[in-house]
């Protein structure tokens, strides 16, 4: 295998990795706030439903953090193991921020075993709480610190490069990067927002079957509000991070855009095809673009053209930039109705399209999740360290990457096939009516 | 001490953690399936979930934390393992992920079949296996450097007795640790049938574990004699771990103070691989790369222990924590509370 096809299969393993890992990760960040919020909501509503949506979330979550921590060990050593030379030059900058990642990940795994076998142990709950405070904040800490080696591979700081070699680092200038406010920002808000609507579309779902029971309705309602909260969080920080792009990486978001030429007042194209240079049934919003770039419609933003061919990322980015943006839009309007339907006491947000709706919504925020990474990702290319090193010169000289890329295609089918079927018989087995009446048995053998 | 010094201690130390809490895991998994195909599994299948449930995540940590520690510390050691190791420790990757994921799918999710039961048990044995070649790589004589990058010769490496014996002894050493200390975990449990189960594998698993590991300084005075050398100017350490060793196994045949006797199995191995990896200075791969030309820069180094530090004060009350909740709980390992998720 030449270096050509290392490069090439690297990549696709690289991506199938990471795409499979940051669904179980995403709700591995947000759940655990799920949860704990749940659970002081039981606190201080003296309301045992909320505990026990706090005590079944955790069953799931349990499923998924197992995943979560064995593709994330996959993907923490294919990182060595197939861009050896990446790894070698930045291992030098950025050890600090992924070797703290690994402290976060170590406090929650600890915290999660107490939570989870501690259960019937104290009588006060307000402990239960306690240690759930330190599972959310170490998944939290564990995104942020993993998003600051991402940051600092769009935007490298912190060092020089003298003859080649990287000298004078400061580890702390290169995890405080242009890039990580924005991107932290926005991973953190937008996989409390994903998660908060995978569980509405539970709440929805077990409602559309037939279930009437209270304890859904309140998951539905306290999700959903969540959700909205985190859905305007994303959004704004959305903005922000076009504010970024436009400063620090303006060939990612020029290329996003289809923003060829350099010029002011320009037009946000949303949706269209490219056809032999040529923008196609778009839809264009006049000075948005120069809005997104820098709050000020006489903007200039800086156009495809005025780059170097080989150092801009392909164009069918632009396609990922419309679902995510889409799907967050949808998701906005769709929780927004919700709330407004409660307060205004409109029927329709308890009908079933609209509970149908809520059910696609939790599917379709994991699509937006996949839709950014591989936008944010591509949008990279041709780079591996933006102006530094290409992704060419990164990868493993080794030739059996093909045969590994089958290897672990075949288990994130096994995987993602095991874990659905396992989370859905767990709670199909167990629902909440039957939880509910198995705890007054229990209570009342307790008693005699 | 020398910063580089200062971070290959920590690495082996976590390392070492990795080792006996991992051997003690695979084992389980494999007595679990023994006892099952030899119809003895009511005997230990409580004692085992017991333990494991809580802990399984944080053994995953452990590794974890070594391979990003070493990459921080000594960045060139991705580009010399990194390139030679993609098959074995990517086949190691998948038997963790299948045995990891399978095990919360089994014991949260109520996917019971005997067949996941003898994977599980065999699986963990594979996987000491496939990364104990690191070990035998790190000797030298298997890695040449060609000009597109490191290559590793697989037919040298396969048909080596050095790697051979390597991965013998880690499949001896981790079932001996593992079955001790399950005995004393189950002698803790006041369990009498499963203490007496595990105390005969403990005693027929204690032998071929010190003959592999004798043989394998037998082995390496042909393979490297450079490191030889320096391995047998340790000899006292050696001797040490060995007095500890004979103690284990007194204990265990007496039938008295198990807890003591799992602590000297610890110190035994503890001895036995620091005098290992002191012999091994200041090598990280022989001969190509060492821990000095391999470090990264001082500022990161520094950066890194201040981190580690830092990470320590908040990691050991925790583990502390998690401990006395579940391994020095008398209430709990005898299980008598209920602890069901």
């Amino acid at each position: 295998m030449g270096n050509e096809e290392a490069v090439f299969f690297s990549r696709v393993l690289t991506e199938m990795t990471l795409s499979f890992h940051i669904i179980y990760a995403t709700i591995g960040v947000g759940i655990p706030l799920m949860i704990m919020m749940a659970q002081w909501v039981g606190i201080k509503k003296q309301d045992e439903h909320y505990i026990l949506l706090a005590r079944r979330w955790t069953r799931g979550y349990v499923i998924t953090v197992a995943v979560g921590v064995v593709t994330g060990t996959a993907i923490g050593l294919q990182l060595s193991l197939l861009w050896p030379n990446f790894m070698e030059l930045a291992g030098n900058v950025i050890a600090l921020p992924l070797f703290m990642e690994t402290f976060a990940f170590f406090f929650e795994a600890i915290f999660l075993g107490i939570y989870l076998y501690t259960w019937d142990r104290f009588e006060n709950q307000k402990k239960h709480l306690l240690l759930l405070i330190p599972v959310a904040l170490g998944a939290s800490f564990s995104a942020i610190f993993i998003t600051i080696v991402n940051a600092f591979m769009n935007a490298p700081q912190g060092f020089d490069i003298v003859d080649g070699h990287l000298v004078n680092i400061k580890p702390l200038l290169a995890m405080f990067n242009p890039a990580m406010p924005t991107k932290v920002a926005h991973v953190l808000v937008s996989a409390y927002m994903t998660s908060a609507f995978v569980l509405a579309s539970i709440a929805a779902f077990r409602l559309l079957k037939g279930s009437n029971h209270l304890y859904h309705k309140k998951a539905l309602f306290f999700t959903m509000k969540v959700g909205l909260i985190f859905t305007i969080a994303t959004v704004i920080i959305g903005d922000f991070s076009g504010k970024y792009l436009a400063e620090y990486q303006p060939e990612k978001l020029a290329a996003a855009e289809w923003h060829f030429e350099t010029e002011g007042k320009a037009p946000l194209i949303l949706y269209g095809i490219l056809e032999d240079g040529e923008v196609k049934y778009a839809l264009k919003i006049p000075f948005a673009l120069s809005i997104l770039a820098h709050g000020i419609p006489s903007y200039e933003v800086v156009g495809l053209n005025d780059f170097k061919k080989d150092e801009t990322p392909p164009l069918y980015i632009h396609y990922l930039f419309d679902a995510m943006v889409t799907i967050g839009m949808l998701m906005l309007v769709l929780s927004i109705a919700f709330i407004a339907g409660l307060w205004r006491k409109w029927t329709f947000i308890s009908s079933k399209w609209y509970r149908s709706l809520i059910v696609i919504g939790g599917p379709l925020s994991i699509l937006a999740i996949e839709a950014g990474w591989w936008l944010d990702e591509v949008g990279r290319q041709p780079w591996v360290l933006r102006g530094i090193m290409k992704t060419k010169d990164a990868a493993t000289s080794s030739g059996q990457v093909d045969t590994m890329l089958i290897l672990f295609a075949g288990l994130y089918i096994i995987l993602g096939i095991g874990s659905i079927i396992v989370l859905s018989r767990m709670f199909r087995k167990n629902t909440i009516e039957q939880e509910l009446a198995d705890r007054v048995t229990e209570e009342a053998g307790e008693l005699d | 001490m020398t910063l580089e010094v200062i971070g290959i201690s920590v690495l082996w130390l976590f390392l070492f953690g990795y080792i006996i809490i991992a051997s003690i895991d695979f084992g389980a998994g494999f007595f679990n399936a023994y006892s099952l195909y030899r119809g003895k599994q009511h005997i230990l299948t409580k004692i085992i979930q017991r333990y494991l449930s809580p802990v399984w995540e944080v053994t995953n940590v452990f590794l974890v934390f070594f391979f990003v520690g070493i990459v921080g510390f000594f960045p060139k050691t991705a580009y010399f393992y990194g390139t030679t190791l993609l098959v074995p420790v990517s086949i190691a990757i998948i038997l963790l992920a299948i045995r990891g994921s399978y095990y919360a799918f089994t014991t949260y999710g109520g996917l019971k079949q005997k067949i996941y039961v003898f994977l599980y048990g065999v699986s963990g044995l594979f996987i000491p296996a496939s990364l104990s070649i690191v070990i035998s790589i790190s000797e030298g004589g298997f890695v040449t450097l060609e000009q597109t990058g490191p290559v590793l010769d697989y037919l040298k490496l396969f048909t080596s007795p050095l790697s051979w014996s390597i991965v013998v002894l880690s499949l001896t050493a981790v079932l001996y640790i593992s079955a001790v200390f399950l005995t004393w975990y189950a002698d803790h449990a006041n369990d009498i049938e499963a203490t007496e189960l595990m105390r005969k594998y403990s005693l027929i698993w204690a032998g071929p574990c010190i003959l592999t590991a004798t043989g394998i300084i037998v082995e390496m005075h042909g393979h490297n004699h450079e490191h030889y050398t320096r391995l047998i100017h340790l000899w006292w350490l050696f001797a040490f771990s060995l007095i500890l060793f004979v103690g284990t196994v007194y204990l265990l045949w007496k039938r008295i103070r198990y807890g003591l006797a799992f602590g000297l199995l610890t110190g035994q191995f503890a001895l036995a691989f620091f005098a290992y990896g002191i012999s091994h200075y200041p090598y990280l791969l022989y001969p190509h790369l060492t821990i000095y030309d391999g470090f990264t820069n001082e500022a990161m180094a520094t950066a890194l222990i201040f981190a580690f530090l830092a990470g320590l004060a908040l990691l050991i009350p925790s583990l502390i924590l998690l401990l006395r909740l579940f391994l020095f709980n008398k209430e709990y390992v005898q299980g008598k509370q209920s602890n069901h998720p």
